[in-house]
């Protein structure tokens, strides 16, 4: 496969499914490279910040509207968006496309979202969690089931959380 | 830590014993984990990093993990210790050399478990497993994430999880990878019919070093995209079901090649043996293109007395940080290629000694 900008044969390629419709992209290393998708030399990691705006928009001409260029000091990013804690803000990680901290998942929220609701197609984790929170998820359920007079369940949900808690 | 006692050994992603491992080299589990009360890389001080790296150890040597884990600060370490340990991949190309500050790797004597400190998230956990061991990987890293978590506070969210630098990491900050050899995919051109079809199902498709690496040798690396709204077991059956179709193709597609074209076949491999054996300059990428055509007329039967345990061997110690630690001294590009050349030319000569 060659890649869509140059002759190249395409070692990055990059689909997105955005209300059932298809876009995709397929890019040598070097055209990734000048189009940010990959950061700094040997990056790790995809520049997510380049690659929304490469697949809003995979032209590079019409793409170019200044969205790279430095805050201006003029306009300050409003104050409700940065977070409390780091005092990331909202225009700092669409540059870079990282967050700063742990709170930032929820001083951001309203724009990280939509964006994890792009990339994942979810927003809520369903996987593993810490010890010490699933045992506070069993606390909960043992509460509820004994408030149902479910003793049996009660009990094996205090099984669990002894057991957990003596494994620390 | 002397690194020079882990060149003889091939490390865990080339053992080349795993199940399928005629396709599947091997496989990769990481976990990206962050500390609760700790800003994350991009904002954090050299002081910051500093305590992530002193608890990070700590944990460490007390995860009482099945082989001990020991911890090497990458600062300290000369450049060619770093390559050499991104070739056996149990560090990124990151952690060598784009990040500074404060940062390290933890690491079992087998370099099947390895844990970075202050990569992109604080810490990042990796398991590998020779040949398709997606089960026994996930098993592996499962425990080793709750040994750490015993003695870390990780920063985990009630809606979102385990949180990354990353937002395209969050929630399992799970990335499973499997590293696969398809020669005849390649051959018979199907290849990009099968990535296109990847792609479709929101999996990744790599070369051999990550995002962006070209596919050298015909080795391809498939992982998951998704890393929020499904559990670890759910995304690991979907790699699952796809890497055995995939694997399905791949055999299908070397019978093909077998029944079609046996004598073309059998003149690729052997002249690729010839090539390897009496060239004088050879770069790292031809080297590993004639190694996948030799190491595919293994699989086909087509070339005797030649263990595929040799073709890894040659692979990894023809890469450029090997190279330099078997001489003993750096080496330019050029003399690079001269000493690879010569390298494989004793060691095929030995090889076909045993042979007669």
């Amino acid at each position: 496969m060659k890649c869509q900008f140059c002759e190249n044969p395409a070692s990055v390629h990059v689909t997105e499914v955005v209300n059932f419709k298809k876009r995709a992209l397929h890019l040598c290393e070097g055209c990734a490279r000048a189009r940010n998708l990959i950061p700094g030399a040997n990056g790790p990691q995809l520049d997510l910040k380049a690659l929304l705006s490469l697949i809003a928009n995979p032209f590079p001409a019409a793409a170019d509207d200044g969205d790279d260029a430095p805050v201006a000091p003029a306009a300050p990013p409003p104050a409700p968006e940065a977070c409390p804690a780091c005092g990331l803000t909202l225009a700092e990680f669409r540059a870079e496309g990282r967050v700063g901290c742990a709170h930032d998942y929820d001083a951001l929220r309203a724009a990280l979202e939509p964006l994890l609701e792009r990339v994942h197609r979810h927003t809520a984790h369903a996987g593993k969690a810490p010890r010490a929170v699933r045992a506070r998820e069993w606390q909960k359920q043992m509460k509820a089931a004994v408030a149902a007079e479910d003793y049996e369940e009660a009990a094996r949900l205090r099984d669990l959380i002894r057991r957990a808690a003596s494994e620390q | 830590m002397n690194l020079d006692k882990l060149l003889p050994n091939l490390g865990e992603w080339l053992r080349g014993t795993g199940p399928e491992s005629d396709v599947v080299l091997s496989t990769r589990i990481r976990l990206a984990r962050n500390l609760a009360d700790l800003p994350f890389g991009t904002r954090a001080t050299a002081a910051h990093k500093g305590e992530v790296v002193a608890r990070a150890k700590e944990a460490v040597a007390k995860a009482g993990a099945a082989h001990k884990l020991e911890y090497l600060d990458i600062p300290n370490i000369a450049a060619l210790d770093r390559q050499f340990l991104v070739e056996r991949q149990l560090i990124s190309r990151e952690l060598a050399g784009g990040l500074d500050g404060p940062r390290g790797v933890a690491f079992d004597p087998t370099e099947t478990a390895s844990v970075m400190v202050n990569e992109e998230d604080h810490l990042r956990l990796q398991v590998l497993r020779s040949g398709f061991a997606l089960d026994d990987a996930w098993r592996d890293i499962d425990r080793l994430d709750d040994a750490l978590e015993q003695r870390l506070s990780y920063a985990f969210h009630a809606q979102f999880g385990y949180l990354t630098a990353c937002p395209t990491n969050v929630g399992t900050g799970m990335r499973a990878s499997v590293m696969l050899h398809l020669p005849a995919l390649g051959l018979t051109k199907q290849i990009d019919k099968v990535f296109r079809a990847l792609q479709k199902i929101n999996l990744a498709v790599r070369g051999l070093h990550g995002e962006g690496s070209r596919a050298f040798g015909d080795l391809y690396q498939i992982s998951n995209h998704v890393t929020l709204g499904k559990s670890e077991p759910k995304i690991l059956n979907e790699i699952r079901e796809v890497i055995v179709t995939i694997l399905d193709y791949e055999r299908k597609a070397r019978t093909a090649l077998l029944k079609e074209r046996r004598q073309a076949e059998h003149d690729r491999a052997a002249r690729a043996i010839g090539t390897l054996g009496s060239a004088t300059m050879i770069t790292t990428e031809e080297t590993m293109e004639l190694l996948s055509a030799v190491r595919l007329g293994i699989h086909l039967h087509l070339l005797d007395g030649i263990p595929v345990t040799a073709v890894n061997q040659l692979f990894i110690h023809t890469q450029s940080a090997h190279l330099q630690k078997l001489a003993g001294h750096a080496l330019d590009g050029e003399e690079r290629n001269a000493a690879r050349a010569k390298y494989l030319k004793t060691k095929l000569r030995e090889l076909n000694s045993h042979r007669q």
